[in-house]
């Protein structure tokens, strides 16, 4: 039995992150490399197969699959969709879920236990629900406009899904951050006290900033998490990659189109998360307390 | 119980809380069986998974490195890609491919259904974050451990089966709880290929009686009981299993 660390490469130099984040030596390759492989021989596979039953119309799977990729990546002309859109949906989500976690990890640590329970049971709530229903409750229970001021601002369905995906984000957030407030030495705080820093100083100049750096690799792999789940949204009908691959097996109607599609679907996620995963990797080994 | 169905369908006349899911015996019988359907689901997910998760981390030690970068490959990926697509994969891509069997009205069908492909896809998405944790459990044994058991002339599955795992699976169980947790949600996926599981069962009772926010609330309500029994549960077992000697 070898004590290899998971996803350690066997001789690990400690490398200075450079500017552009990871580099090379943190990024092991060999898993992108089967991946890859695995998807290559899924296509060659599905091509064979394709040449054998074909009539002589049908296109081969590689031509085809390229036709696609345009549509699955950016959506139809003139509109924005497809895994741009996942991406951006991510964003906005992990923007509004960190943004709300922070407040409720902050009301987890109030001063006025009102503040603290009722913080409590909201991130429990939102921690211990399927996101898929969640994403359900927002769909069907938000208004698809709302009158403002005389204002009617409509609430596109991209929109709500963005929120309801932020909603277990903020919640796990919020656990982040109340775990790493408490885990700043007590004596940072009576330190503090004695320079008369008054609690908000406290929080927001001396523990704050230091929790930055510890909550840093677990909110990277929220994201990475909430970037999974965004082909959820195509449940509730939004033109996400997802949806554009369905659509496209839809049009061709071939079966031997069936697995390169969600292959390559699969292939653009691991393409996108692997790294983010990676490097969540190498930042926690870099922030990591020794001892 | 009559009783009970009367009020509630007094509180849908008089107040307009529509709880025709309770009272309405049919609706009452779908919804039953959507949430049984959802327990069977967890708890094969949930026993498929620790299998996994278990074999695979015993996979990991082995001296064959192409296993390991197998073992290794099969984790990245799924942990890195989103759970629902690995689902659309099995179902819509593998799914016809397998061979058909006739059933007993005579007609061909495939040979695993929705409800089959959602365990398998769910076991192996949750069984790749397992096999993570076992390895994390399993570095955590300390060596002298092991080296003892291997001095007592112990073969390498017995010290991993006598020695290594009982104690890993102390360590990590904490994690593992997290992560079964996690798959418990998760099964609430099944309804994008139609098993007839809870949330499924739930969106056709909302569509037939538009009760939405009922339904909603009811259905958030049941999987905050299952998972807090399971959590319940699991924080027993952690309780009477703990070794003596280790932390608090």
């Amino acid at each position: 039995m070898s004590p290899q660390r998971p996803q350690a490469t066997p001789s690990m130099p400690a490398p200075a992150m450079g500017e552009s984040g990871y580099s090379a030596a943190t990024f092991t390759p060999r898993a992108l490399v089967i991946v890859f492989g695995a998807f290559l021989l899924l296509v060659a596979g599905s091509e064979a197969y394709a040449q054998m039953r074909t009539t002589g119309t049908d296109k081969s799977i590689v031509e085809t699959l390229i036709r696609w990729t345009p549509l699955i990546l950016f959506g139809p002309a003139g509109e924005f969709g497809g895994f741009a859109l996942n991406i951006a949906v991510s964003f906005l989500a992990m923007a509004i879920g960190t943004v709300a976690g922070v407040v409720l990890g902050l009301g987890q640590i109030s001063l006025s236990p009102a503040v603290r329970r009722l913080s409590w049971a909201v991130t429990q709530f939102f921690r211990n629900s399927p996101w898929l229903v969640l994403l359900f409750f927002v769909m069907l229970l938000t208004p698809f406009q709302i009158k403002l001021l005389g204002f009617t601002i409509p609430l596109p369905a991209w929109l709500k899904a963005t929120f309801g995906l932020s909603l277990p984000v903020m919640a796990n957030i919020a656990e982040i951050v109340r775990g790493s407030i408490n885990s700043i030495p007590t004596s940072q705080w009576e330190s503090a006290e004695s320079l008369a820093f008054t609690r908000t100083q406290t929080l927001w100049r001396i523990i704050l900033p230091q929790c930055v750096k510890r909550m840093t690799p677990p909110w990277m792999n929220w994201y990475a998490i909430l970037t999974m789940a965004t082909p959820l949204i195509s449940i509730v009908g939004v033109n996400d990659a997802m949806t554009l691959a369905q659509d496209a097996l839809a049009a061709e109607q071939r079966t031997d189109l069936l697995m390169p599609m969600y292959g390559l679907l699969l292939l653009f996620f691991f393409l996108y998360c692997y790294p983010i995963a990676r490097w969540t990797l190498y930042l926690e080994r870099k922030y990591a307390v020794k001892g | 119980m009559e009783f009970l169905w009367d009020a509630l369908r007094q509180l849908h006349d008089t107040a307009g809380i529509n709880l025709v899911h309770f009272y309405d015996s049919f609706e009452r019988g779908r919804l039953l069986r959507g949430m049984w359907t959802t327990l069977q689901l967890a708890a094969l997910c949930v026993v498929l998974s620790v299998v996994i998760g278990i074999l695979g981390a015993w996979l990991q030690g082995s001296r064959l490195g192409v296993l390991k970068w197998v073992v290794q490959a099969y984790i990245q990926f799924f942990r890195n890609t989103p759970p629902l697509v690995q689902m659309y994969f099995f179902y819509f891509a593998l799914g016809p491919q397998m061979p058909r069997i006739i059933n007993e009205y005579g007609i061909a069908q495939p040979m695993l259904g929705s409800f089959e492909w959602a365990v398998i896809s769910l076991a192996f998405f949750a069984g790749a974050f397992n096999i993570e944790i076992f390895r994390s459990g399993i570095e955590a044994v300390q060596r002298s451990t092991v080296e003892a058991a291997d001095s007592l002339g112990m073969s390498r599955y017995q010290i991993y089966r006598h020695v290594v795992l009982p104690l890993a699976v102390r360590v990590c169980l904490p994690s593992l709880n997290n992560n079964l947790v996690n798959l418990i949600k998760t099964t609430t996926q099944a309804y994008a290929i139609a098993v007839p599981e809870t949330l499924f069962v739930a969106s056709q009772i909302w569509s037939d009686r538009i009760n939405v926010f009922e339904m909603m609330v009811t259905l958030l309500t049941f999987y905050l009981i299952i998972v807090g029994i399971f959590v319940w549960a699991m924080t027993r077992v952690e309780r009477a299993i703990a070794v003596p000697g280790f932390g608090r």
